[in-house]
């Protein structure tokens, strides 16, 4: 293959264009492949990222999902590079631990000023309610990632220390996942390191860190910021691969100086957290007290010795990159060694040395902030205007502290896979570590990121950048291990510590209810559309019936209830408008929207199978969106792969999820929902008036719209029979689509509902749930079909629906009261300022 | 000189609240010229999981919850000091506030290092470049250190007027600055953000101040209330206290609770609630001399 390495080190090619030794096999097997073969293997790894829902969230105007993307090509790295690594990286995290320790603990380095106090205190990672010189607790640093990068000569050094929540691992082992299915047999032969004692590592690390406690088994969860954080995904992952429960903030709260997990069933003890949030976010009472991202009361426990952070709070002083200088002299003091793994030249400009250095050399340097909340995004000298770099060093000298610069770093370069050939890409590769019983483990492997452009240097997820599975080659074949075959039972079940934050009950009750309102009304929708597009039935009553059905069943008023009766062109407008307004409440695309937040908020107890359905239905979604009354015919095909995502996904949440008590909330949210669209309907297709128009066709609307129009036609051959539709949609217990089976089944869950000792509540649901059970069981269908000879409506009819239309909501609002809602929200005693980003 | 003081916070609200996590700096430090006898906290309803620890500034910081639904919350903090009278440091050291700034950087010593932790702006401190305008005139070149602040003190007296309908805690310096109007805390910070501009080292002191006018003076401001000052470091001496709103350096009436970089670390009782709707705040603040 043509490739052509630029001028910088290159990780294949020797300097005179050879491939180094090591890429020999890999690049045999891929040139016999050829293009075609490549781009067929590429397409693959993008349909499994696609499928897993391999996801990135990007920040900015445009915020939003995007896909993770992994090239094809893997990043080979040669034992004997990687052992100099290894124990490179090892020193660096004993080197930042021991600096953690003496920071919170007896601040020897400031006292005997080794460290300038500035560098410390200047720096918003420098957390100074943890600083507690008498406490016997070590602050260790549990977890550890480097981003490396290769200059000029091949050394490598360190760009930035990862020390807070380091993020990336999650995605490294789906890389590899992905990788080695698409690529198998050059996978297999070419005896890389697994890593999976990575992650086994990480269980045995948090499990020894749990204060001592008189349960058998540590309660670890894993704290996420939520569903909009840019990797939630990882967090997901990393929680269902390592067993964890995943929980937000409000999952948990402090009592007694001891954390606790709010669960269906009460609260239950918690003593470790595996925080993927960052540290001052994690206390509104002694951190930053206008975030409730996290635990009111954690930093006392912490204190207390009641439960273990990881990393520790604090931890995010570690990476002020203006440490970076000091560490070859620290590692000397604290190890008595020399540093071996360099950083990347870097000055801090709170030293007025360095200062004039950095300013004398902006030309050369990268410019950047000690901290990201500084508000300043990393700048290269070079590229700057004249009058931009003066005003650059007018920023610097306002405030020295808080800005770094690094050498412009000509990093080295890989080879990517554009579709057609191999490019050369600058990389960066990140490293993980985790602390063992005595020093660090590296994850034979890491996440390689690539520029997605061949100028581009600052590499990034945020910035769009792609990724490679990183392979670090043994000389000795290794045996396969990893957690998802050791763990095979525990993978996709959620509730094996039987913990069930109140908070995914709630998500997963909505996002039945979400999917089974999508559901219903596309059916309706569809069906009007039909009557419109085909002309039949238009202009008769019974179509006008429909169409404020409509409006009635989505709520989306006042709609067809204003609109004159026979124009198609304003029906077209406002059908348009309820299936894609996204502002207006009831809309299709609201209630979608609404299920794909809350689905995605649960995502970590669906299977990747379920995970492709819901992707197919926000494909689906976004199909709709961009419907225009001109083209609403268009929508018809749309409604057909709609509906069938959504079925499949009931069908799939009905067989594929365990049937533990968050199915029981997912079930009973349908259940609930369902009983309550089909009251609806017959409210407003049936009882009012006689004014509705014909009714064989209403009967055939209603049966259409709840699915059991073939149903109705096998059992009868009669016509224009509403008893009997009636008797079929409500009373019989065998249509699975009956409001007497939606009964049925809301009553089993009802009493498989957790008993919740605080509250009492359950008897309430009970009695709520049997009166509206046998109201319509009791329901005498003759009876509710009459129609009242002075009013011209189903006055009985009218009146049972109008008890459900009650009882119903009231159900729902009753479960969610007693399990899924916060008692209340906590808040500041004293206001202290406005938090304002500086 | 032996001092009793009595500090209570009520809370009163107007739902009850189900949980609350506090931090109290309330209970009365060591310093170089007060030593403290006794000082304990009694909370209603009982607390639990309460922890006393000490901070990086040496403060008594307390911890404690209370997990029992209540609508009232009473903090109070009983204390008994005892402040050592004379000079509080040499008035007369001659070092130039020049030569303050210069050691700063340059001294070793592990007070000095310490001290460099005050030299930083902080949320509270952080203004225009209106404070070191005001600030300069004070530090005319050559002027010695002690003199400079003491003027910096009197200054900030005569131009500001003490209006507690003004400020509250969470009023900017930058308002304060703009009306020269505010109370001891909005004092204190404008003054530590003067000498930190300067390239001084300068902490917030809270504390208390004797409410019984001595014979003949007219009665303090600050009474029945906490009081907050300032304190700067003085190179190779250490750290002496100036009292803005009193135009006076504190000798033997300023019981000190508590110092930090500003309010926010020294704050006497705040915290986090579940519940409790609104709430109405009550401060009682006796000093008595035994």
């Amino acid at each position: 293959m043509d490739y052509v390495p630029p001028g910088c080190h290159d990780e294949m090619c020797d300097p005179v264009g050879e491939v180094r030794p090591h890429w020999h096999y890999l690049m045999e097997a891929l040139e016999q492949m050829g293009p075609v073969e490549l781009r067929k293997r590429r397409d693959e790894t993008w349909r499994q990222m696609r499928e897993n829902d391999v996801t990135y969230n990007f920040y900015g105007e445009r915020g939003g999902t995007r896909p993770w993307k992994l090239d094809l090509i893997p990043h080979l790295l040669e034992s004997e590079t990687w052992a100099s690594l290894e124990s490179g990286l090892m020193q660096r995290a004993e080197l930042l631990n021991l600096l953690l320790q003496d920071l919170y603990g007896p601040r020897k380095l400031v006292r005997q000023g080794v460290l300038p106090p500035e560098l410390l205190h200047s720096h918003p990672g420098y957390l100074i309610p943890a600083i507690n010189p008498g406490t016997a607790i070590p602050n260790q640093l549990l977890f550890y990632a480097a981003d490396l990068v290769r200059d000029q000569n091949g050394q490598t050094c360190v760009l930035s220390d990862r020390t807070q929540a380091p993020s990336g691992s999650g995605y490294a082992l789906e890389n590899r996942i992905v990788i080695s299915r698409v690529l198998p047999s050059l996978f297999r032969d070419s005896h890389t390191h697994r890593l999976a004692s990575y992650f086994r590592t990480v269980r045995h690390t948090l499990d020894r860190h749990a204060p001592s406690s008189d349960e058998n088994e540590a309660t670890i969860v894993l704290l996420s910021p939520g569903p909009a954080n840019e990797s939630y995904f990882e967090h997901a992952y990393l929680a269902n691969y390592l067993g964890y429960t995943l929980v937000e903030g409000s999952d948990l709260i402090v009592r007694d100086n001891r954390v606790w997990l709010k669960t269906l069933e009460g609260p239950r003890p918690v003593h470790v957290i595996l925080r993927r949030m960052d540290d001052s976010y994690c206390d509104p009472v002694e951190l930053r007290e206008d975030s409730y991202l996290g635990v009111p009361g954690l930093m006392n426990a912490v204190r207390a010795g009641n439960v273990a952070v990881a990393n520790p709070l604090g931890s995010g002083i570690l990476e002020n990159p203006a440490l970076m200088r000091y560490l070859p002299g620290l590692a000397r003091l604290l190890l008595g060694q020399d540093l071996m793994l360099p950083s990347v030249e870097t000055w801090w400009c709170g030293d007025p040395l360095e200062l004039q250095h950095v300013l004398d050399n902006l030309d050369r340097l990268v410019i950047k902030p000690v901290h990201q909340s500084m508000g300043f995004r990393s700048r290269f000298g070079a590229e700057l205007s004249s009058a931009d770099r003066e005003a650059l060093k007018a920023t610097i000298l306002a405030n020295p502290l808080r800005y770094i610069a690094q050498e412009r770093l000509p990093m080295s370069s890989l080879p990517v896979f554009d579709g057609d050939s191999l490019k050369p890409r600058h990389a960066v590769l990140r490293a993980f570590l985790v602390a063992e019983e005595h020093g660090y483990m590296v994850m034979p492997g890491g996440l390689t990121r690539v520029g997605s452009s061949d100028d581009q240097l600052i590499v990034t997820s945020q910035a769009g950048g792609i990724s490679k599975d990183t392979w670090v080659l043994a000389t000795e074949p290794e045996k396969q291990a990893s957690l998802l075959t050791e763990r095979q039972h525990a993978v996709y079940v959620p509730e094996r510590h039987g913990a069930v934050p109140g908070r995914v009950a709630d998500n997963m009750f909505w996002t039945g209810r979400y999917a089974e309102r999508a559901e219903f009304v596309s059916r309706l929708l569809r069906l009007a559309l039909q009557f419109l597009e085909t002309g039949e039935g238009a202009g008769t009553k019974a179509f006008e019936t429909l169409l404020r059905a409509v409006t009635k069943q989505t709520m989306t008023w006042p709609g067809f209830l204003n609109l004159p009766a026979a124009d198609p062109d304003a029906a077209r407008n406002e059908l348009c408008r309820v299936i894609c307004d996204r502002s207006s409440p009831g809309s299709l695309m609201q209630t979608l929207s609404s299920f794909l937040r809350t689905a995605r908020s649960i995502r970590d107890r669906l299977s990747s199978d379920t995970w492709r359905i819901i992707n197919d239905i926000d494909d689906e979604s976004n199909a709709l969106y961009n419907i225009k009354p001109g083209n609403i015919i268009d929508a018809l095909d749309e409604f057909d792969n709609l509906i069938t995502a959504l079925t499949a996904f009931s069908g799939l949440t009905l067989e594929n999820i365990t049937r533990g008590r968050s199915w029981r909330f997912l079930d009973m949210g349908r259940r609930i929902e369902r009983a309550l669209q089909i009251s609806r309907l017959l409210e407003s297709m049936l009882s009012t008036s006689r004014e509705i128009g014909d009714e064989s066709l209403l009967r055939d609307s209603v049966l259409t719209v709840v699915d059991s129009l073939m149903t109705y036609r096998r059992r009868y051959r009669e016509d224009a029979d509403i008893p009997l539709m009636l008797d079929l949609v409500i009373c019989d217990e065998n249509n699975p689509r009956s409001l007497a089976y939606q009964m049925t089944r809301i009553e089993e869950h009802v009493a498989g509902l957790p008993d919740k000792r605080d509250t009492g509540s359950r008897s309430e649901i009970e009695r709520l749930a049997l009166e509206t059970a046998t109201l319509v069981r009791l329901a005498d269908i003759n009876r509710l079909s009459t129609m009242s000879e002075q009013t011209g409506s189903r006055e009985l009819l009218h009146e049972f629906l109008g008890v459900l239309a009650e009882r119903l909501p009231a159900l729902s609002n009753t479960i969610t009261a007693a399990y899924f809602q916060a008692a209340e929200m906590p808040h500041q005693l004293v206001r202290l300022r406005s938090w304002e980003e500086s | 000189m032996r001092f009793r003081v009595t500090h209570s916070t009520t809370y009163d609200y107007s739902s009850n609240v189900s949980l609350c996590h506090n931090v109290a700096r309330l209970l009365v430090r060591d310093t170089r010229r007060q030593q403290c006898h006794s000082s304990v906290l009694q909370i209603e309803p009982l607390p639990s999981g309460m922890n006393e620890w000490t901070d990086l500034f040496g403060n008594r910081q307390v911890n404690f919850s209370i997990e029992t639904p209540h609508d009232r919350l009473v903090v109070r903090a009983t204390s008994e000091v005892e402040l050592e009278t004379g000079p509080a440091l040499d008035m007369l050291f001659p070092v130039s506030w020049e030569s303050a700034a210069a050691m700063m950087k340059t001294e070793k010593d592990a007070d000095t290092l310490e001290a460099r932790l005050y030299l930083l702006h902080t949320d509270f401190t952080e203004a225009g470049p209106e404070v070191i305008d005001y600030a300069r005139p004070s530090f005319p070149p050559g002027r010695s250190l002690i003199e400079g602040v003491e003027d910096l003190m009197h200054r900030i007296n005569q131009d500001f007027t003490y209006d507690p309908g003004f400020s509250t805690i969470a009023t900017p310096l930058r308002d304060v600055i703009a009306h020269k109007r505010g109370v001891c805390q909005d004092f204190a910070h404008f003054a530590i953000a003067c000498l930190r501009s300067m390239g001084l080292a300068a902490r917030y002191v809270s504390g208390y101040i004797e409410t019984v006018p001595p014979e003949g003076k007219e009665k303090l401001v600050g009474v029945d209330a906490s009081h907050a000052w300032f304190s700067v470091y003085v190179p190779q001496r250490g750290w002496m206290d100036f009292d803005p709103t009193n135009a006076q350096i504190p000798l033997d009436q300023h019981i000190t609770i508590a110092w930090g970089r500003d309010y926010a670390d020294v704050a006497p009782l705040k915290g986090v609630v579940y519940g409790g709707g609104k709430h109405r705040l009550g401060v009682a603040v006796n000093v008595e001399r035994l």
